[in-house]
């Protein structure tokens, strides 16, 4: 497998872990009374997951275009 | 004689000899870290109910790391696609990057997140002590709502000769906040950022201890995996920043001898950080959320 290859696998992880975070920032706040920060958490977790999509979805594309993939 | 498929790829495998040898290289560090993983699972799956802890670690500041990572992969792939179209200046410009964040990655946990564990003290109480710890622990609390107990009391340690000093009968522990309060319903749960422990102290008599020791792979299975884990893959990082500060200093030498080569070395360092960043992508939800 190439870096180009490993990358978008890489990202993928990413973008899961991030989908993760937020989930548990959610699960947290479920367990109790319910605490600002983790709802910020959960918010800014859920942005970076779609930022990471959108990276993942121009490297794809840059990539193609450059005739690197 | 000149070694072949140095630069271009073999005719048969389409591959040139250095991406055999790092993928060879992966292959074992898959082994070793899926063996590290494997040990974490086990001992977190046997441990007896308390003797897990949760909550100990600052998650924003792990965040910031995991984050911090990410965006190096970013640019380490940017620098190798900027080699590929022969813009030697801003390959140097996002290598540079990639090393600066490596290096915050590892003075964030070299020097604040691992100090702040050494600086940290518990405090394991015999099973016949727990009830006249309760005040502290909380346990008929957590046992009404359903939650393993507390078996240990933590905190800032203020008479650190009791450690060594036999002649100390007792610890004297600025109690984390949990302990100050165990039955409010927001103990229950992990705090999400770091809470500094608080000057509320407690005397905990060593007669009543089962072990007590500083956060330190000593003290439990916990941190013996959490120092093991992020100590090797500290290692690593260190060893991929010191390939890329090399590439970064000495690559123009082979840039000007042949541009695909050092495209190639770029690449398979990058092969390697990936992978270094990849083990952080499970080391984080392991270590600081579940």
């Amino acid at each position: 497998m190439s870096l180009k290859g490993f990358h978008i696998v890489f990202i993928t992880f990413s973008t899961l872990l991030a989908f993760g975070i937020g989930i548990w920032c959610l699960w947290v706040n479920s367990l109790g009374p319910s605490i600002p920060s983790y709802t910020v958490g959960a918010g800014i977790s859920f942005a970076a997951a779609v930022a990471l999509i959108i990276y993942g979805c121009w490297f794809w594309r840059k990539m193609k275009r450059l005739r690197l993939l | 004689m000149e070694i072949p498929y140095t630069v271009t790829a073999r005719p048969d495998t389409g591959l040139w000899n250095a991406k055999v040898g790092i993928w060879l290289f992966l292959a074992s560090e898959v082994m070793l870290f899926g063996g590290l993983f494997s040990a974490y699972i086990f001992l977190r799956l046997d441990a007896e109910p308390g003797y897990w802890p949760h909550g100990l670690l600052n998650v924003p500041v792990g965040t910031f790391n995991t984050a911090v990572l990410i965006f190096s992969s970013v640019t380490v792939v940017l620098a190798w696609a900027s080699l590929k179209m022969r813009r030697y200046s801003r390959y140097r410009v996002y290598m540079a990057i990639t090393i600066l964040c490596g290096v915050i990655f590892l003075v964030v946990k070299l020097g604040y997140e691992w100090p702040q564990k050494y600086d940290h003290f518990g405090a394991y109480l015999k099973t016949s002590s727990l009830e006249k710890y309760e005040r502290y622990l909380g346990n008929k609390h957590l046992l009404a709502e359903g939650l393993p107990p507390r078996v240990e009391i933590t905190g800032h340690l203020h008479n650190e000769a009791a450690l060594d000093d036999p002649k100390i009968k007792e610890y004297e522990v600025g109690l984390d906040v949990v302990y100050t309060d165990p039955t409010d319903p927001k103990m229950d749960r992990p705090h999400f950022f770091f809470v500094p422990p608080t000057e509320h102290v407690a005397t905990i008599e060593k007669a009543d201890v089962e072990r007590a020791t500083m956060f330190l792979p000593t003290h439990n299975n916990y941190f013996a995996t959490y120092f093991t884990i992020t100590g090797l893959h500290g290692l690593h990082v260190l060893g991929g920043v010191i390939v890329f500060t090399y590439l970064f200093f000495f690559g123009g030498i082979t840039y000007r001898q042949n541009p695909e080569h050092l495209a190639n070395r770029v690449e398979v360092a990058g092969l390697f950080w990936h992978f270094v960043d990849l083990v952080w992508i499970f080391v984080f939800p392991l270590f600081y959320l579940l």
